[in-house]
């Protein structure tokens, strides 16, 4: 134990550390200790503009952390050079806020894009049955131009997940979304936890928190004063 | 070195995975290819002058080896003394790195082309030849004349190979001028394809976050431009050799007669194996610019 790097960290995926982040100015997030074990389930809520995509985006090595420290499998991302950072994001999955698609190619293609680019093959089968499962079989051939908001949301939650990774990562995945979406994409992620994925998703929607706990034991981590704190049952 | 080998490998055969992932950049086709072409096409006139002036300075070189002589027309019985006193006076001419007088069978053996071999040449009155071979500098040829004609009666300068000496030089600046001019088409190239490249990395920026943001690797992305570069350019290279190829070959041969320099201008024999290497530099240098082009531009994106 005594040299292991991963001591402090061996039950958690992911590790923030006395993390102070902003974009000049105050910094956003302050003094910031948090802990994700493997396999959870958590929702990260806070006002517009609190730092939600931000404190997302420490996870995958968008940014770097200005103080403090970030760990991820056990691994401080700030030490990780380039090919590691590649690494890294084939083991997190993340449904951007804005999708983020290459526009020239079409659904399938986009799909793939994370297997393709790690310069393996995918199956066509294995394709069609995860485009199936977030309902756009008959949609494969599009652009993402000539998609519907929540046609994109599920077409990047297929793109998260097509390489299994470990942790799925959503940015306001259900945005753009109706309710009854809004509730088939909940099942998709609870299917995913089930299968033993640690699953973090970023939201406003105080309906679809409520509708998660009645199917996994969710927990609410809430950005506010510049702090993440765990948010009780009261919800 | 060896994954270098393998990105070359895969470029050249035009395999690798990346192909469609970066959207085909149109603009930067056409200037690329065009560019390269030309740049060839004049590689290969820079080529064929600089192996030219190579084969005119070797051969006027060799006729300047033994550049002059002085003859020695006088008495027999006078020959030698004759001979001693111009020897001296080379000795103390600056800018002559050697004299030597021949002896009468070097001098039987010039002539028997001539007089035939079996001639009793003691008997004849042959005059007496020495050999000059002059320093990179040379001699001042008009004022030896002069001394000789006053010191030795008889002795006669002949350096009718000298009037070559400055266009051996030239001969020799011409060659330097070539490879000159071919380092900077290379250069050019490499310049040209930089800028394309660094051109079309920029308009794809958001497609390479893209892909970063899905795990790709930096040699990955850099890669489907390195590919597309190469391609490009060595395809551009290899028209433009064979179309300037195809032009040294129209001209005319050294069949004409007079024609002179001009028509030692085109490639001798295995010398026309070697524009073809044009487009294989083409390829090297526009495969290097791409990549560091490449590395820097992936250098902006997390
Ligand atoms: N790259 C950036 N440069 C400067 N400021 C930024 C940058 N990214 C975000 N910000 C600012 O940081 C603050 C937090 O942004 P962030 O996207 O993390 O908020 P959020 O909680 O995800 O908001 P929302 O719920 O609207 O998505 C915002 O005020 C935003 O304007
Ligand atoms: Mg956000």
């Amino acid at each position: 134990m005594m040299n292991s790097p991963r001591s402090p960290d061996d039950r958690s995926v992911i590790a923030f550390s006395d993390v102070t982040h902003g974009y000049g100015g105050s910094p956003l997030l302050h003094g910031v200790s948090v802990r994700i074990a493997p396999g959870s389930f958590h929702f990260l809520t806070g006002p517009s503009g609190a730092g939600k995509t931000t404190l997302l985006k420490l996870c995958y090595r968008d940014l770097v952390p200005q103080q403090g420290s970030v760990s991820v499998f056990g691994q401080e991302t700030a030490q990780m050079d380039r090919d590691a950072v590649a690494l890294l994001r084939r083991r997190v999955g993340v449904v951007h806020q804005d999708c983020r698609f290459l526009d020239h190619l079409t659904i399938d293609e986009n799909v793939a894009l994370p297997v393709t680019v790690s310069g393996r093959h995918i199956d066509p089968a294995e394709l069609g049955e995860l485009l199936a499962w977030v309902g756009l079989s008959r949609r494969a051939g599009a652009l993402p131009a000539e998609l519907s908001g929540g046609e994109r949301q599920r077409a990047a939650l297929a793109r998260a997940v097509i390489t299994a990774p470990e942790i799925l990562i959503a940015d306001e995945p259900t945005g753009n979304l109706d309710w009854d979406m809004s509730l088939r994409l909940l099942t998709l992620l609870v299917e995913l936890n089930r299968m033993g994925k640690t699953i973090l998703i970023a939201t406003h929607d105080l309906n679809l928190i409520r509708a998660a706990k009645t199917q996994v034991s969710a927990r609410v981590l809430r950005i506010a004063n510049r702090r993440v704190e765990l948010a009780g049952a009261d919800l | 070195m060896t994954r270098v080998f393998d990105h070359v490998i895969a470029v050249i055969a035009g395999r690798g995975p990346a192909n469609r992932i970066v959207p085909p950049s149109g603009a930067t086709v056409w200037p690329t290819v065009l560019a390269a072409g030309a740049m060839a096409f004049l590689a290969v006139f820079a080529l064929s002058v600089a192996l030219a002036t190579d084969r005119l300075a070797d051969r006027w070189a060799d006729s300047l080896a033994h550049s002059a002589t002085v003859r020695v027309t006088v008495a027999p019985d006078q020959a030698d003394q004759a001979v001693d006193s111009v020897l001296r006076i080379l000795a103390q001419t600056p800018g002559i790195a050697e004299a030597r007088a021949l002896d009468q069978q070097e001098i039987s053996q010039l002539l028997a082309p001539w007089l035939g071999a079996e001639l009793p040449l003691e008997d004849l009155p042959l005059p007496r030849l020495i050999e000059i071979r002059e320093t990179d500098a040379g001699f001042d040829a008009e004022s030896l004349r002069l001394r000789l004609s006053a010191e030795v009666p008889g002795a006669e300068l002949d350096d009718h190979a000298r009037w070559r000496r400055p266009l051996v030089l030239a001969a020799g600046r011409i060659r330097a001028l070539g490879m000159v001019s071919l380092g900077l088409i290379v250069a050019a190239m490499a310049a040209m394809v930089t800028l394309a490249a660094r051109a079309a990395l920029a308009a794809n920026r958001q497609v390479i976050e893209v892909l970063r943001l899905v795990g790709a690797r930096d040699a990955y992305i850099a890669r489907a431009f390195v590919r597309r570069f190469t391609h490009r350019a060595g395809t551009g290279a290899l028209v433009g050799t064979l179309v300037g190829m195809s032009a040294i070959a129209l001209l005319p041969g050294p069949a004409q007669e007079g024609a002179g320099f001009l028509s030692g201008l085109g490639f001798r024999g295995a010398e026309w194996l070697l524009p073809l290497v044009i487009p294989v530099v083409a390829a090297i240098v526009a495969f290097a610019a791409t990549r560091a082009a490449a590395r820097g531009a992936l250098r902006e994106v997390q």
